[in-house]
């Protein structure tokens, strides 16, 4: 037997995932290349860094134990602010997308509106909550009505972006089968469609009021009302517990949102 | 359940009474809920403000237009810092995120008292949004592109490591166990067992998180963190609207030509 | 060679799935378990590498007891016995080569695993032992590219480069068609009686128990009903194991096979 193996080859490479050679190299040069720039490009002012340190050990110290109590009015009065903000930015965006949705499926729609509404779709989901809120800002003055729009916008592109890939998704079989019946429009997609998006779409709605509450917290700072402005102004002033208790506010209700949506999501299913 | 009789007849109805109040209620409940946010926002509002609003927009876009190209030139910089930013605080957080990722996980964390920290880590770093990250590191280290990537960095780390811990938990367990029949130590099973296995949904996830990344990233400048939102609030600041409807094309671009590459990364890894 | 003594498990759940087994496998035999689903057989084979925790008895592997020793201890002691799985339970995107080798990690340390470093004479193992399984020009695809009937021989191999001294088989023809399961079963006990293994095959399969096993247990609700030659499979103990059902077919049907196998067989010489 000891003859036979001297037969088989004594050293194995695995294969590479890229077989040409000069495509890896290259791409490793590539990516070298990039950090190398990207790294250089990127002025690191060490000195300022060095000196914030200390403020951020301060920082982490005030969480231990942070200050609700100062500003405890302001913090209730925003983050009340926000909540009221999500809540029917949510609705009202998800009522908008409904339609939205249903006309950017490309197996409902008609040429025409699918562009449209894909069009809609598209713009509202490039620029982020905050760009939005800036420029409602500017039209509607300073408060929760602007942050309100914001929200609302940013959950048309997100929601009737999901809702048309289920409905472009769902099982073509039953929807021939009721539409076999004879059923109307708007009985075909009430028995055939929304029985088979639906329960997804309450998981993403509740997903959603969660992004929107996170996304409350920031169209604040460019003065889109809620918590983000009392945020702002707890930095601004260096009262790192107040803004240390704002923060553990904020992750406190999103981890009571993430565990309600995700019982809700069991519930319905 | 949903026939009943009445008067000796069975009698089809979707619900049974008791299901039907309830539905009734919850509805009560949430039209309750909304008319009360509507009237505390409503409440703060200036309505005048909101009438002129169509007004404002149209004088807005008139004086949008024509954009005005030769302040590209002062743009091209920015964009680079704002795709570095993104890259490079991706890069930071699919470092960190993957021993975290494992900390969580169920079927590989070491102990639960270490799982609990690590699903507290996630949770913080995903609760708190880029830019609020951004505001707290410029007040720390001093504005600059430095900030903007440890703040991308730090909300991206939650994102993939819970991803990624979903992942694990969605792992065959028998090749792990084959793994470990052959009496391979720990370490080894992670490597041989279960690194594989992720790898694919590892490097997706990155993509898509650079992706998001891009986006956020565009508006980091506007607290001080580096990047194309800088130009974007000092050209709001200064009325500048040719200028401003010049960055918002580029952020348009920049984000549709990052959403293509991850696509097609996405597409070729699975 | 092998000594189970009243070994017992008891899951969390309550299931009893063992009830104190008494089992000795000497050096070279080929032992077939057989028994309904949910009998305890693959708790049995999984309590004597403690891939599952016996609850309480003695696993003895040449008078070492596995049941008891540390974990570093059991680490060497799963060399001596290799494990060939029902779904193959290869790592699917690692390659033949690597899964072959992955036998080898019980004696190689973690960085040369790491990075594919194995010992020249594993490799050579490796190539040998995929020969003997006929997929040495396999060695560089990915384990996922493969048929099952080729999977399992990769098992088979990183079974065998442990150099184990014993054979766990748990349920190896399960995803297999009929002609592939024998060729497989009779593969396995080749190699058995090349190197003079023991084997435990756990199988549902009692025609292919009485074709290849030299011994046969009878495991019935973690109770060991029937222990002896394969031609005692009676129609009654038969019904001891499995329960009232017509058994004649079967047997005879085995008897017939066996003759057209070593017919087969006569004919390949």
């Amino acid at each position: 037997m000891s003859d036979l193996s001297q037969a088989y080859p004594r050293s194995w490479k695995k294969p590479p995932l890229i077989a040409s050679a000069w495509l890896r190299r290259g791409l490793w040069l590539g990516a070298a290349v990039y950090l190398a720039l990207a790294l250089g490009t990127m002025e690191v002012n060490w000195a300022r860094v060095m000196e914030g340190l200390p403020r951020g050990a301060a920082f982490l110290g005030a969480f231990f134990p942070p200050d609700f109590v100062t500003r405890w009015d302001s913090i209730l009065d925003g983050i009340l602010e926000s909540i009221w903000m999500t809540v029917i930015a949510t609705v009202a965006g998800i009522a908008l997308s409904v339609p939205i949705g249903l006309g950017a499926a490309r197996n409902l729609a008609p040429l025409p509106v699918y562009l449209l509404c894909r069009g809609i779709v598209a713009v509202s989901r490039t620029f982020p909550e905050v760009i939005l809120a800036i420029f409602a800002v500017k039209l509607f003055g300073f408060g929760p009505f602007a942050g309100f729009l914001a929200l609302s916008i940013a959950t048309i592109g997100f929601y009737g972006k999901l809702l048309a890939e289920d409905i472009e998704n769902m099982d073509p079989g039953q929807a021939e089968a009721v539409r076999a019946t004879g059923a109307s429009w708007f009985q075909w997609i009430n028995y055939a469609v929304q029985p088979q998006v639906m329960p997804r779409m309450i998981g993403l709605a509740m997903y959603r009021l969660d992004i929107n509450f996170r996304e409350s917290a920031v169209v604040g700072i460019v003065g889109g009302g809620g918590i983000g402005a009392t945020l702002l102004t707890a930095f601004d002033r260096y009262e790192f517990d107040s803004a240390a208790a704002i923060l553990l506010v904020i992750i406190g209700i999103v981890m009571v949102l993430e565990y309600l949506s995700g019982y809700l999501r069991r519930w319905v299913q | 359940m949903p026939v009943l009789e009445q008067n000796g007849r069975p009698v089809w109805k979707r619900r049974t009474t008791p299901q039907q109040w309830g539905r009734w209620l919850a509805w009560l409940v949430g039209i309750a809920i909304v008319a009360y946010s509507w009237h505390l926002i409503s409440e703060k509002t200036i309505w005048f403000f909101v009438a002129d609003a169509g007004t404002q927009a149209a004088d807005m876009a008139e004086r949008m237009v024509p954009p005005k190209w030769s302040y590209m030139e002062e743009l091209w910089l920015p964009v680079w810092d704002t795709i570095n930013i993104a890259t490079l605080g991706t890069l930071i957080a699919v470092v960190l995120a993957f021993p975290i990722a494992f900390c969580a996980a169920s079927n590989t964390s070491p102990h639960p008292l270490v799982r609990s920290v690590a699903l507290f880590i996630i949770v913080s770093s995903r609760s708190i949004n880029s830019l609020i990250w951004a505001l707290m590191l410029v007040a720390i280290i001093g504005p600059g592109v430095f900030a903007g990537v440890i703040a991308i960095g730090l909300r991206s780390i939650g994102f993939c490591a819970k991803l990624l811990y979903e992942a694990i938990e969605e792992i065959d367990p028998t090749q792990v166990e084959a793994i470990t029949a052959t009496g391979a130590s720990g370490t080894q099973r992670l490597a041989y067992g279960i690194v594989p296995q992720i790898l694919p949904a590892f490097a997706g996830i990155a993509v898509f998180r650079w992706d998001i990344n891009i986006r956020e990233s565009t508006v980091l400048g506007l607290v001080g963190a580096g990047g194309i939102g800088l130009q974007l609030s000092s050209s709001i600041n200064s009325l500048a609207w040719t200028q401003v409807s010049l960055i918002l094309l580029v952020i348009l671009a920049t984000v549709a030509v990052s959403e293509w590459v991850s696509a097609k990364v996405r597409h070729a890894i699975i | 060679m092998l000594r189970l003594e009243s070994l017992v498990k008891r899951y969390k759940t309550g299931d009893h799935a063992l009830k104190g087994v008494d089992l000795e496998v000497p050096k070279g035999q080929v032992l077939a378990l057989i028994g309904p689903s949910g009998a305890g057989k693959s708790t049995l084979i999984r309590c004597i590498n403690r891939l599952v925790e016996p609850t309480s008895g003695a696993v003895y592997l040449s008078d070492v007891n596995v049941a008891a020793v540390s974990s570093g201890e059991l680490r060497r002691l799963r060399r001596r016995m290799g494990m060939i799985f029902q779904e193959y339970a290869l790592v699917e995107r690692l390659t033949v080569m690597e899964n072959v080798l992955s036998g080898r990690l019980g004696y190689v340390g973690f960085w040369r695993s790491w990075f594919r470093k194995f010992p020249p004479d594993d490799v050579a193992e490796a190539f040998r032992l995929l020969d003997r399984v006929g997929l040495m020009h396999m060695a560089d695809k990915r384990a996922d590219e493969l048929s099952g009937g080729q999977r399992q021989r990769v098992g088979i191999a990183r079974a065998l480069i442990q150099n184990p001294d014993l054979l766990l088989v748990d349920e190896p023809t399960a995803s297999l068609d009929p002609k592939t399961s024998r060729q497989i079963m009779r593969l396995i006990c080749e190699l058995c009686a090349e190197r003079g293994l023991a084997a435990i095959i756990n199988i549902h399969d009692v025609m292919l128990a009485q074709m290849f096993g030299q011994r046969i247990v009878g495991l019935q609700l973690g109770e060991i009903v029937y222990d002896g030659p394969p031609n005692g499979l009676t129609s009654e103990v038969l019904t001891r194991i499995y329960g009232e059902e017509d058994w004649e077919a079967t047997i005879e049907t085995v008897e017939e096979e066996e003759e057209d196998e070593v017919a087969e067989a006569g004919a390949a010489v």
